[in-house]
């Protein structure tokens, strides 16, 4: 299946706003540059303007006056869907449902006039790819939800689309399926080379299946980036907290240390003065004694999690601090604890 | 089934079973027997092909019917979605005017189509002043046709905008993406949606269109469409037996025509008008 690899189509987006009839802007101008083969993901709240940006990748929706989309060098701003050759799946699988499995994968090829015998071919080798061989002649009522999104999938990538565009495919379905199709979407797109655009509020998707992520709220991109860089190195407030657990505290920069919750905090930063805000997620912390630890706390609940132990802690500000350990020992409500982080994981915004 | 459960079933199916006979059964059966017993028994019922006024009239009547139903639901199928898909001012006002129609009885609606291409009507006046020739067709099959696309189009038009309104915007999407050119859009992905709708209007049209009376009647003079048919043998001619076969045929063919619909698109399909 050597022809299935594909070097992929660049898209850029050149400052692509958008607002609505009635004067909703969901899309601030938007900046957006994604190799060829690359896998992006948009993610944020609901209402925040993926699919918005979505569709206006997909032609569905047209940017407003000022704003280009580009595939590769080719400004496809003006071309309506139909003449974009993209792939698009949908969040409700959008199968016809008047066609079998085989008649879906095989309606993009016979509205291009493709000669049968390559449909032919064409339809047995996405039945294989995405292991639905035995699925052929059911009707689409007849399909379990992770089915239905196979065969999504597979009509979307039959007509070797430039790009593939995909809006939340796995929500609606339950979690261990989101699991298990989530890994054979990485390894789809990674075999295809195709450069793919991937909508998801689940961050776990948008860090297992991104190149890079695109972090968006109220139609504004909060930051880019790789999923590590996302996770250990967020912009601002809204992308520490909306990626992973993360506790906050405040404090006073002195030189080398930061003074949090009556303790201090060794600090690589070095400067002096002003209001900062130290955050740290609760995997970055190790248990220690009372008297090396850099912070102490209370135990309010402690969560077994088998792997590891979830514990919530107050006392060290206006807001409970959550920390994770693999010690094998059993904390009880009350108990005083004291904690080390990890000074490298550490990130501070000044306030 | 034991027999209390069965006693409870019989029960249970009793007002059913009596209304079934007293309303259906019974006068169905009476009108078949009359219609078998004129000298020639049952053999009676060939002369609906071998008498020529008959026949005419059940193929006339035939053609008007499909005609109007297939006019009908092209036309509001168009309007229909046009109606569904765009917002505009007036809108809800031209919606429920639509609905208006379904008030009329036949007879008012022969009195419209009167008033529109009757010798006084509007179409005729303008005409003569536009040529001076006054174009008068509400006494025949056209005038016929007119009315009966009058009431016709309303229904499959709120059906249509129905089954529009429940269709998932993201197929018609789907389709684009796939490289789906418009025409095949319509083919592939809005007709398939509507037809459950289209048939089930469909059949109501053909079944009302049938059994139309009163707009016939108040146009009346010259048309003889089966309902007309049977009304005239029934009490000019007082051939009875005559006028039971024709019932008889009329029942038959509206109720295979309700029959095919309903098999064909699972829904309910019940016959109005
Ligand atoms: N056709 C439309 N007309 C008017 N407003 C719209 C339209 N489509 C979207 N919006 C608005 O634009 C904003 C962004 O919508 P969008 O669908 O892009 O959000 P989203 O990030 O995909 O959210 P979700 O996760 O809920 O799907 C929302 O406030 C929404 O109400
Ligand atoms: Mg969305």
């Amino acid at each position: 299946m050597s022809d299935l690899k594909d070097q992929g189509t660049a898209i850029n987006l050149l400052s692509c706003a958008k607002t609505f009839a009635g004067g909703v802007q969901a899309l601030e101008p938007l900046d957006l540059e994604i190799a060829g083969g690359e896998t992006v993901v948009l993610l944020g709240p609901s209402g925040c303007g993926k699919t918005t940006t979505l569709r206006i990748i997909a032609g569905l929706e047209e940017p407003d006056p000022g704003g280009r989309v580009m595939f590769g060098d080719d400004d496809v701003t003006r071309l309506p869907i139909e003449k974009r050759k993209i792939g698009m799946v949908f969040q409700s699988y959008a199968l016809f449902p008047n066609m079998t499995v085989r008649e879906n994968i095989a309606y993009g090829l016979m509205v291009r006039r493709m000669p049968k015998p390559d449909i032919d071919r064409r339809v047995g080798e996405m039945l294989e790819m995405m292991h639905i061989g035995d699925l052929e002649f059911r009707r689409i009522d007849q399909l379990s939800g992770g089915q239905c999104q196979r065969v999504a999938l597979a009509r979307a990538i039959a007509v070797q689309p430039r790009v593939l565009l995909l809006d939340e495919p796995l929500t609606a379905l339950d979690a261990i399926l989101r699991t298990r199709l989530r890994v054979e979407i990485d390894q789809l797109l990674r075999r295809l080379g195709i450069t793919a655009v991937y909508v998801t509020h689940d961050q776990g998707e948008a860090m297992s299946l991104g190149d890079r992520i695109v972090v968006m709220s109220r139609g504004r991109v909060e930051q880019i980036g790789t999923p590590r860089d996302i996770y250990y190195k967020p912009n601002n407030d809204f992308v520490a907290e909306f990626i992973g657990t993360i506790n906050r505290l405040r404090g006073i920069a002195r030189g080398d240390h930061v003074e949090v919750a009556g303790a201090s905090l060794p600090w690589s930063a070095n400067r002096s003065g002003g209001e900062v805000e130290i955050l740290f997620r609760p995997e970055n912390v190790t248990i220690s004694n009372l008297k090396s630890a850099h912070l102490k706390g209370n135990v309010v609940t402690s969560f077994f999690q088998g792997d590891r132990t979830k514990l919530i802690l107050d006392g060290l500000g206006e807001r409970q601090v959550i920390i994770e350990t693999t010690d094998r020992v059993e904390f009880i409500a009350g108990q005083e604890i004291g904690f080390r982080i990890d000074p490298d994981s550490m990130i501070i915004l000044n306030t | 089934m034991d027999r209390h459960e069965y006693r409870n079933l019989v029960i249970l199916v009793l007002p059913t079973g009596i209304f079934c006979v007293a309303f259906f059964l019974l006068p169905m059966a009476r009108l078949v027997l009359i219609g078998a017993s004129g000298e020639r028994g049952i053999a009676a019922y060939l002369d609906i092909v071998t008498t020529p006024r008959h026949f005419e009239s059940l193929i006339a009547t035939l053609v008007l019917s499909i005609t109007v139903t297939a006019t009908a639901l092209v036309v509001a199928t168009i309007s229909g979605l046009f109606l569904e898909r765009n917002r505009f001012k007036g809108r809800g006002v031209l919606i429920s005017m639509l609905t208006f129609p379904l008030a009329f009885p036949g007879v008012v609606i022969g009195f419209m189509v009167i008033m529109l291409a009757g010798r006084q009507g509007l179409i005729g006046i303008v005409s003569k002043a536009l040529t001076g020739d006054k174009i008068v067709f509400a006494y025949s099959m056209a005038g016929l046709f007119v009315g009966y696309m009058y009431f016709s189009i309303p229904r499959v038009i709120l059906t249509i905008m129905a089954a529009a309104e429940k269709m998932n915007p993201a197929l018609e999407e789907a389709a684009r993406s796939l490289g789906a050119p418009q025409w095949r859009i319509i083919l592939d992905v809005i007709l398939p949606a509507l037809k459950p709708g289209l048939i089930a209007s469909g059949a109501i049209c053909f079944a009302t269109s049938m059994g139309a009376f009163g707009t016939a009647f108040t146009l009346a003079t010259n048309i003889d469409v089966l309902p007309m048919t049977i009304y005239t043998e029934f009490t000019l001619n007082a051939n009875i037996a005559g006028a039971a076969t024709l019932s008889i045929v009329l029942g038959l063919i509206t109720w295979a025509a309700l029959y095919i619909a309903r098999n064909l698109s699972g829904s309910n399909v019940a016959a109005a008008g």
